[in-house]
Order: structure tokens, then C-alpha cells, then sequence
């Protein structure tokens, strides 16, 4: 298939991972942090880890927008999603994030209707179709998802649609990598940059990791073979001496962003002061509110949200999973109490999630799998 | 969860042991995990339970197993295989028998409709205990103001469905509720069919050495209803792989004695069904990507909805565990019928690591292959 075979080329990855495996100092190890959900479903989806050198480590970052939501955010939308009328909308990696009582699912069983949609522009369809309800999309994600939101309330502006809000959960990547970084737990050697988030905010607000904190960051793509090669572009700048910030997804990533994208977003939304991250507390400016001028379609202003913070099981370490400290397995309820099926933190519920990425891909120990499968591929 | 911290040895001296080993000691300590009798912790039924994945597992065992627990239906096969007085004696069949509910939205997609589905589920079922399918009943649950021209067509289809697996409806039922208890028509189909003396096909029969077939391209139903939903905005030319199995299977298990398990891949795939051989045969289970035949369409449109194939379902497909010696017979026997042509061996059993399912993808690297958890596609079949 075109425009997909391409970038998983085993051969390709053969020939890459020796050159990165010609990098490596002897007796130094290396740790690069791949920021984003998205390339940790796809490390463990294709098996990239089975081309790295024992001595580099890929530590999974904070990137996954279900996994940073914090338990309050969940029960206060199934609070809004509770209200005469409501029919709330939402991505389906929501669906299972658990709050303090259950999860979206859960809340469905128990008479709410929450709505999976693929698009929030599907949230506007269903509010025109449905007149008489009010339809509140529940809006989470970076900086990635952040324009579809704010395209979706200037078109129900434009559109006078009156039944549709929105529950703003978005959040900003930069201070999450900047609470990373100041975090005396973790010596990272680089950074394999968010390749989704930077079509929008571009290249340069990762600019100061390079300059103030001396480590290299590549924007990376979501396929194997992209990922392999900005590794491979990250131990050649150490190898070098370099910090820089180089840009692997150039086929998509444009250095300066995307200025409709952006000027979307500024037009309807603002930064919070503050907001809860799961895991990681609370961050400064590091959210997005509905702007003062789409007060209509702030589902925070229409509805009297609870806003009660509630704190995170004792037992849940996906603050450390989500800052790269703990390894998914170390986790003490990791694949035990805290499964795919009964999460009891966010990193296990999200396919972007590590701990879901490692238990459904990684959990195996790849020396009892045989080396070579012994058919030929058969296929007609 | 308080269980699981409360069972660990308080204060036995820790030994910090290497990386490797720690991770190993996760590893099995899951694996243990994983064994346990599952448990119902959901106080209400969520979607989930119906998507074939680990709840509908933990459901049938929790609830179902639990309550009706007997041997002939603890092998939780497609269809029980019944011991009656008079039949089976003396060398000669034994019976089969299956039930299946159908609630696919929407009734009508390209390929098929729920009635065609409701027989060749059944049917299938039968076929792939290694059973003649016989005899079919057929169960209405309608919804007040459903169109009697769109029930004719579904009775139509059902009809020539069931004269082309040479099956006859012979009993029947139906219910009406009130408009809105329902959604439009759902229908419960059960099947009895004969199956040949010597003729014993489980997946725990699966051992280290075996080849696994599948009989054509996968995921074809599962993203035909989809699309057909028309919620996605995607459009493509692909159509629900529906069809009777019984004939395929005769003609495999015709010419290939060391056929060890069939499944038809329903809900939860491909990939449920190889899970199921790790589990029952304590054995592990090895595919390879570039192996699995699945359509450019469907690949297409499961790769932009982020879904794996390998959990979409098919309706016309089987899966086949076979001696490793006879493999190569199998995929002739499946590929000279018109349902098989396009059948291809997809991996084999393992000894290694039990209770595991393992893919070499196709960029190179290994992964699991878990059971699916959560319901991306709710109402399939």
C-alpha cells in the first residue's frame, strides 16, 4: 500500500539500525525520550525496539492527551454529561479513562449519553439533528487536536448553532517538557520531538531545550522507519557534539507551523493560569480555555461544573510512567490490579498510553519467541 | 487491588536483581494474573461485553459458565457436540448444535443483510465443529413499525441463504415490541448439524509444529459495516465477505486427516481466535504479517481509523490449525475451492511462549497480539 509500505522497509531498518548501532560510544548509555503517544503505539506496534543497541533506552514521554487528564476533568464531565438534555461527545479514547466513579462507559450503563465521535465537527451534526437537546463536546488533546476544536466553534458561531459547547480540556506540550527537564529524577540525552503537534505550533518552540539545556531534539514522523531515523539523527548529533533542533517530518512539518491553525486557536481560546496535569499537578499556562468572545459555546460558563480535584489512587505511579522515571513494568500494579480491561490509570487506557502500549505489544520476553517464523509468505 | 498489594510477603529482604530478571519476574507474575478465574467487576453491562474482546470472555465465564457449568459446554466451542441415546453408537454421527442472536447495524449493507448473516453464522458455526449442517431455526424480536417489505427481503435472503448451505428452516418464533425497545430487527438463528464418527476438532487439540491457515483476505465485514454506516466520511469498494463455510470444510477436512481445530473469525477476529489456541492449548502461537492477506481497501480503511484487521471481523472466513506436515495440503485443499482461493498460511504453533500470541511484523520487529479490550465496532453481526 502506498504511502505506508514505504516507511516500514525492513531493509531500510536494517541498514539504519547499524549505522546507529555504529554510533554508540562503547560503556555509554544513552536515553532519548520520544515526547509523544503516538510514536510509543508505534515503537511497540512495529517492534522497533528489537533494531536498538542494548545501549540506548527509549524513555515514553508525556505526550498522550487521554493520559494527562486527571480524574477530576472525568468526573466533571460525566457531572455535565448528567444534566437534563445533555448528549455529550467525545473521542473514543476517552470512553474508558476511569474518574472516580467509573468511566464514560460506565456512565453510559447508568443512563447518560456520551457519544464517540470521530471529528468534532460530527458534535455539530448532532446538535442540528437533535434541536431540542444540548450537545457538549468533551475537548481534549494538544496543541494536535486544539484547531479541529476551534474550527468547530467558529463554524457553530458562523452557523447559529445555540445547542453546541465546549468542555475544554486542551493542553499545551511545552511546559510538560519544560516540567520534564527541570525534573531532577531523569538525565535524558535527547528528545524525539511530537511530529503530530508540530504541523501545528512548527519547530521553534523547542528551540530553548537545544540553547538552554544543551540536548537535541528531532521532530519525528509516526512511522517505523521514521522514527529509527531520527534516532539515527539524534546519536549522529551526539556523536558530533551537537544540540539542535532538526526536523525529520519535513514532508509534513512546516518550520514555522501552521499560522491558519494557529490564528484558529488564538481566536477562540486562552491560555489558563494554571491547570492539573494527571500525575504531574499542576502546571502553569500550561492549558487552553474558551476565549471570553465564544462564552456561548464555553460549556465551563452554560453549566455549573463541580471542578472537585480528586486525587489519583494511592496505588497509580502514572505520574512517574508519564514523566519517564518508571518503566511500565515497574509500576507496582502494573499488568496485575492496573490492566487494559480494569485500568486504574490513565496510561493503561489509551492506545497511546505506555503502560497500554507495553502490556498488549511488549509484555513478552522476545528470547522465548523463535528468531525466525519458518513459513514462506504464502500470500496469493 | 487491595488484594493484590495485601498478597505480596511483607517484609522479606529484597534483592535487587538485574533489569532482565525484574522484568521477567512482571512478566510471570501477569501471566498468573492472567490465569486467575476472571472476575465481573462491572456492576452494569457497558458495550464492551458485546464486543468478543476480554469482557465478553470475562462475562461468559463470570456469569454464563458459571451458572450452566457442564462438561459439554465448558470446551466453549462454536457448537456443542451432543451424546444422545440411539445416535453416535456403533461408529455412526453425533449431533452438533449452535445458537447465534444477529442485532448488525444497519440491516442492509453491501454484501448481505442481517439475513443472510443470521444463516451463515449458524451455519458456519456448525461447519467448523465439523458438522453437516441440517436443520435451522429462526427466531424474530421486531420492532412495532418495521417495514414488512424490508422483513420480506430479509426472508428472502434467508431463504436462498439457507438453500445454498443445504439447510432447511424447519422451526421458528417471533416477537413484536414497541417502537423504540428495539432496533428495527434482530433474529436468533440455531443450528443442528451431524458430525462424521472420528471426526473430533477443538483447539486444544493445537500443537508445537502446526501450521495456521486462514482461508481468504480478513477484516472484509467488519469494515464493510463500517463504512456502511456512513459516519466516517470514508469511502471505499469493499463488501462483507458473508458466505457458507460448510462446503469449504468438507472439502478440506476431505483431504487433509491432520486438520486439528477450525474457527470462523466472528467477532474479535483473527486474532481472538489464535488467543484462544494459545489458551487452551497451553502452546504459543506465531504469525507473520506479511503473511496475513488482507485488502488494500480494508487495510487502507483500518490503517486511517486506527484499527488492526487482525480484530476486525469476517464472515465467511476460517481459521485452520493443521499438522505442519500437511500444511501444504491444507492450503491446496482451501485454495481449490472458490471461498479458499485466496487462503494462505499465516504462522505456526509454538511451544514457546505459552499462552502467548506473537507477530513478526512486517517492518521487522516482534509484538503481542493480546485480545481486543474496549469495542471500537459495536454491532457487527
Amino acid at each position: 500500500m502506498r504511502f505506508v509500505d514505504e516507511f516500514r522497509d525492513a531493509d531500510k531498518a536494517h541498514a539504519l539500525a547499524a549505522r546507529i548501532a555504529a554510533l554508540c560510544e562503547p560503556g555509554r548509555q544513552y536515553k532519548l525520550m520520544e515526547v509523544c503517544g503516538g510514536h510509543t503505539h508505534t515503537i511497540y506496534k512495529h517492534g522497533l525496539e528489537d533494531y536498538l543497541p542494548e545501549s540506548i533506552t527509549l524513555v515514553h514521554g508525556p505526550g498522550c492527551p487521554v493520559c494527562v487528564i486527571p480524574m477530576g476533568r472525568v468526573d466533571d464531565a460525566i457531572h455535565l454529561a448528567s444534566q437534563p438534555d445533555v448528549i455529550m461527545t467525545s473521542f473514543g479514547d476517552m470512553m474508558r479513562v476511569p474518574g472516580s466513579n467509573g468511566a464514560f462507559f460506565d456512565a453510559n450503563a447508568r443512563g447518560t449519553t456520551i457519544k464517540m465521535v470521530y471529528s468534532p465537527l460530527d458534535s455539530l451534526k448532532i446538535a442540528l439533528a437533535n434541536p431540542d437537546k444540548r450537545v457538549v463536546f468533551m475537548a481534549i488533546g494538544f496543541e494536535t487536536t486544539a484547531p479541529s476544536t476551534a474550527m468547530t466553534v467558529l463554524r457553530a458561531r458562523a452557523q447559529g448553532i445555540k445547542n453546541f459547547s465546549v468542555f475544554c480540556n486542551h493542553v499545551t506540550i511545552i511546559p510538560a517538557i519544560k516540567a520534564i527537564l527541570d525534573s531532577p529524577d531523569l538525565r535524558l540525552d535527547g528528545f524525539i520531538g511530537p511530529g503530530h503537534v508540530s504541523t501545528v505550533i512548527g519547530c521553534r518552540p523547542y528551540e530553548f531545550i537545544a540553547r538552554s539545556y544543551g540536548k537535541p531534539v528531532v521532530v519525528a514522523g509516526f512511522e517505523p522507519l521514521d522514527i529509527l531515523q531520527s534516532i539515527y539523527m539524534l546519536m549522529l548529533q551526539l556523536h558530533e557534539g551537537r544540540s539542535e533542533v532538526e526536523n525529520q517530518y519535513a514532508r509534513v512539518v512546516p518550520w514555522n507551523g501552521n499560522p491558519v491553525a494557529l490564528k484558529a486557536i488564538g481566536e477562540t481560546m486562552e491560555l489558563r493560569p494554571y491547570f492539573e496535569w494527571r500525575g504531574l499537578g499542576f502546571i502553569s499556562h500550561s492549558a487552553l480555555k474558551m476565549r471570553e468572545a465564544c462564552a456561548d459555546f464555553d460549556a465551563e460558563l452554560l453549566f455549573d461544573v463541580p471542578g472537585v480535584r480528586v486525587a489519583d489512587p494511592k496505588a497509580c505511579q502514572c505520574g512517574e510512567v508519564l514523566k519517564g522515571v518508571l518503566k511500565p513494568w515497574e509500576c507496582k500494579v502494573f499488568g496485575t490490579a492496573c490492566t487494559p480491561e480494569t485500568p486504574i490509570g490513565t496510561c493503561m487506557v489509551s492506545p497511546e498510553g505506555a503502560c497500554a502500549a507495553y502490556y498488549n505489544y511488549g509484555r513478552l520476553n522476545r528470547q522465548r519467541v523463535p528468531e525466525a517464523i519458518s513459513i514462506e509468505p504464502s500470500r496469493p | 487491588m487491595t488484594q493484590q498489594l495485601a498478597s505480596t510477603p511483607p517484609s522479606r529482604p529484597r534483592r535487587v536483581l538485574p533489569t532482565g530478571e525484574r522484568e521477567q519476574q512482571v512478566l510471570d507474575r501477569i501471566e498468573r494474573a492472567r490465569r486467575r478465574r476472571p472476575k465481573l467487576r462491572e456492576e452494569r453491562i457497558t458495550m464492551s461485553h458485546g464486543a468478543g474482546g476480554k469482557a465478553t470472555h470475562t462475562l461468559i465465564e463470570a456469569i454464563f459458565l458459571d451458572a450452566f457449568r457442564n462438561p459439554l459446554l465448558e470446551p466453549l466451542e462454536d457448537a456443542a457436540r451432543l451424546p444422545m441415546k440411539g445416535v453416535g453408537e456403533a461408529g455412526g454421527a453425533t449431533v452438533a448444535l449452535t445458537t447465534d442472536s444477529f442485532v448488525v447495524s444497519p440491516l442492509f449493507f453491501p454484501g448481505g443483510n442481517i439475513g443472510d448473516l443470521a444463516v451463515n453464522g449458524t451455519v458456519n458455526d456448525l461447519a467448523v465443529a465439523g458438522a453437516t449442517p441440517m436443520y435451522l431455526s429462526a427466531g424474530f424480536i421486531l420492532e412495532e413499525g418495521f417495514p414488512v417489505a424490508d422483513l420480506t427481503r430479509i426472508a428472502e435472503s434467508m431463504r436462498d441463504a439457507a438453500a445454498a448451505a443445504g439447510v432447511a428452516v424447519v422451526t421458528g418464533d417471533t416477537k413484536v415490541v414497541e417502537k423504540g425497545k428495539a432496533d428495527g430487527c434482530y433474529i436468533n438463528t440455531a443450528g443442528v448439524g451431524a458430525v462424521a464418527a472420528g471426526v473430533d476438532l477443538g483447539v486444544a487439540n493445537a500443537r508445537p509444529g502446526d501450521k495456521i491457515l486462514v482461508s481468504g483476505p480478513i477484516g472484509d465485514h467488519g469494515v464493510t459495516i463500517m463504512l456502511a454506516r456512513g459516519e466516517l466520511d470514508i469511502e471505499a469498494d469493499v463488501e462483507s465477505d458473508t458466505a457458507p463455510l460448510a462446503e469449504l470444510v468438507a472439502s478440506l477436512l476431505g483431504a487433509v486427516p491432520g486438520v486439528r481445530a477450525l474457527r470462523d473469525a466472528t467477532r474479535g477476529g483473527v486474532a481472538t481466535i489464535l488467543n484462544e489456541i494459545a489458551k487452551a492449548a497451553d502452546v504459543g502461537v506465531l504469525i507473520s504479517e506479511n503473511a496475513i492477506p488482507v485488502r488494500d481497501q480494508v487495510r487502507g480503511a483500518a490503517e486511517l481509523l486506527g484499527i488492526d484487521p487482525l480484530y476486525v471481523a469476517c464472515e465467511g472466513r476460517l481459521v485452520a490449525v493443521v499438522d505442519g506436515d500437511q500444511a501444504a495440503q491444507a492450503l491446496a485443499a482451501l485454495r481449490a475451492h472458490p471461498l479458499g482461493a485466496q487462503a494462505a498460511i499465516i504462522g505456526e504453533v509454538t511451544a514457546e511462549p505459552v499462552g502467548l500470541v506473537t507477530i513478526k511484523t512486517a517492518f521487522g520487529g516482534t509484538r503481542i497480539v493480546d485480545l481486543l479490550v474496549g469495542d471500537p465496532l459495536p454491532r457487527i453481526c
